[in-house]
């Protein structure tokens, strides 16, 4: 149905009225912050990723996600629409989430507001990045540890 | 879906409703009276003679004569017509324009053409509050300047500049120069809101437009002091006195007229209501909203203007907030609103991006009543905080 801002679908404006996941996460595995006040975006996506066996696999999964949004009407509902469809995702799974793939989960958006869906893409990516980042550094320090001992002994 | 509740109209800086009078004035030119003020017959002499009073309507409201007064199509075009039309006349004499950083893009952008085409231009800075520092003006004249183009109140944050002051300096120039330097302003804001006497402000050329003070869109005119050197942008018939070739507006001209004999009429009355609502509207925001802050001149403001900055809320989405409760307002200039660039004139304030993205503009209008004033104070608080509870910058959570 066209609303009378038609600029916008009904689910975008609902996302922007009622945002799911808005803040932080205690101790997140991955925070993603991109855009800049000269752009007038800024998202703060937080992730927390959990190890969990599947099928006698161990999966990283997104267990939670939550965001901040400085930004025009569009930027906070798509950033809030990431934020629904990354739960429950394996890394690699949530990786494949395109700009796109946002935009069209909330009907569309104007061509002039897709730039805020790549911003939400970006958080994602680099929140992931960083939980990344993150564990390669522990696996690294856990290996120094473990090599550390063996000089000793 | 929710019914719209309200319908609360806060942006008559974009565009005014039509006057109901005006309207009223209009519709026999838009059916019985369609003739061509340029035939001989009756059908043609009964509009030439309502053209004319329109024009000497127009002309009345600003202190002008009647034949001073060029009938366009816009604002725009008003402002177009005086920088390429002087420019184009004076070639000769020099090259040289001087603006303000903050004038609206239908003289910005013309400056810029400009100076791909062989002018230079001068862009005067503004102080915190948006205003011009007139010995600047005195300072930026030199031997090749023929025009200095200056907005009486800016659109945005409503600044109303020292134009008398400027009109004076040039004045005395002039008195010491073989080649006048002509004065022109952009008052597409200003008149109807405030006083506007073309020779209290000594301007030579004057741009005002149709649907800013309760007229029609698509008309618009030019004022043009006598003896002025001027080219026309059109080449045609010998319409608007050789200046504006093109059968005239005849509804649009009547149109104009009319809401310039209403403003004439009630201005004054006007303009104090303005003044107590605007000013209603930012002591309620001041009291219940905290970290504001008003952007623009405390008190060199147009009356019904106010630009707010709300700390780390995104314009656009306050925009959008209030729009789904039937409230409209605008952040920055309408024309520029879906390009990614903040207000360059709230950047030539002085004021960061940051702060720029979070302003927003009220423009209070005739229609307005206090009980809208009243429900907006009362919805805007809860939304502002909500919207900074979604923040990433600003203040800690």
């Amino acid at each position: 149905m066209v609303d009378y801002w038609s600029l916008y679908s009904k689910k975008v404006i609902d996302h922007f009225q009622y945002p799911r996941n808005v803040g932080e996460i205690k101790n997140p595995s991955g925070v993603g912050r991109v855009g800049s006040p000269v752009c007038g975006d800024i998202m703060e996506l937080q992730i927390k990723v959990e190890k969990k066996r599947i099928k006698g696999k161990t999966e990283k999964i997104i267990t939670d996600a939550k965001f901040r949004t400085f930004g025009c009407g569009a930027a906070i509902a798509t950033s809030s629409m990431i934020t629904e469809m990354v739960k429950g995702k394996k890394i690699n799974e949530a990786l494949k989430i395109s700009n796109k793939a946002v935009a069209e989960a909330l009907d569309g958006l104007p061509a002039i507001k897709m730039h805020c869906s790549a911003l939400a893409e970006d958080a994602l990516k680099a929140a992931i990045d960083d939980y990344l980042r993150r564990e390669s550094s522990r696996t690294k320090k856990n290996a120094n540890y473990h090599e550390q001992r063996r000089t000793n002994e | 879906m929710r019914p719209i509740l309200k319908r609360i109209y806060l942006d008559h800086n974009a565009t005014t409703p039509l006057h109901p009078l005006v309207l009223k004035a209009m519709l026999p030119y838009l059916e019985r009276d369609f003739g061509n003020p340029s035939s001989l017959h009756r059908f043609g002499r009964k509009v030439r003679a309502s053209m004319d009073e329109a024009r000497e309507k127009v002309a009345s409201l600003i202190g002008a004569k009647s034949e001073e007064i060029i009938f366009t199509s816009s604002g725009t075009e008003s402002n177009n017509l005086a920088l390429k039309g002087i420019v184009e006349a004076n070639r000769k004499r020099g090259n040289h324009i001087i603006t303000s950083s903050i004038e609206h893009p239908a003289v910005l952008n013309v400056c810029k053409y400009l100076s791909q085409h062989g002018c230079r231009v001068t862009y005067l800075p503004v102080d915190r509050y948006g205003l011009i520092n007139s010995e600047d003006v005195r300072k930026a004249i030199t031997k090749k300047t023929i025009l200095v183009s200056i907005m009486h109140a800016n659109n945005e944050m409503g600044t109303i500049q020292p134009l008398r002051e400027i009109g004076r300096i040039i004045k005395e120039a002039n008195s010491k120069r073989p080649n006048r330097v002509y004065f022109h302003t952009d008052a597409v804001q200003s008149v109807e809101k405030i006083k506007v006497n073309v020779n209290k402000l000594k301007v030579d050329l004057l741009s005002l437009s149709g649907h800013k003070l309760y007229g029609p869109k698509g008309i618009g005119a030019l004022y043009i002091r006598k003896g002025v050197r001027i080219s026309s942008l059109l080449q045609g018939g010998e319409h608007e006195y050789n200046l504006r070739a093109g059968t005239e507006n005849i509804p649009g001209i009547i149109g104009l007229g009319k809401a310039c004999k209403i403003a004439s009429r009630e201005r004054i009355k006007e303009e104090k209501k303005l003044l107590k609502l605007s000013e209603r509207l930012y002591q309620g925001i001041r009291e219940k909203i905290p970290d504001i802050r008003l952007n623009g001149h405390p008190k060199k403001r147009l009356p019904g203007t106010l630009n707010i900055s709300f700390e780390s809320v995104e314009g656009e989405a306050l925009l959008l907030a209030l729009d789904l409760e039937g409230i409209a307002v605008s952040i920055g200039s309408a024309c520029t609103s879906g390009s990614p660039e903040p207000s360059h004139v709230l950047l030539a304030l002085g004021l960061s991006y940051e702060e720029a993205y979070t302003s927003l503009r009220f423009s209070l209008g005739r229609e307005n009543t206090k009980e809208e004033i009243n429900y907006v104070i009362q919805i805007l608080p809860s939304i502002v905080k909500r919207i900074r509870g979604i923040s990433a910058i600003g203040r800690k959570k």
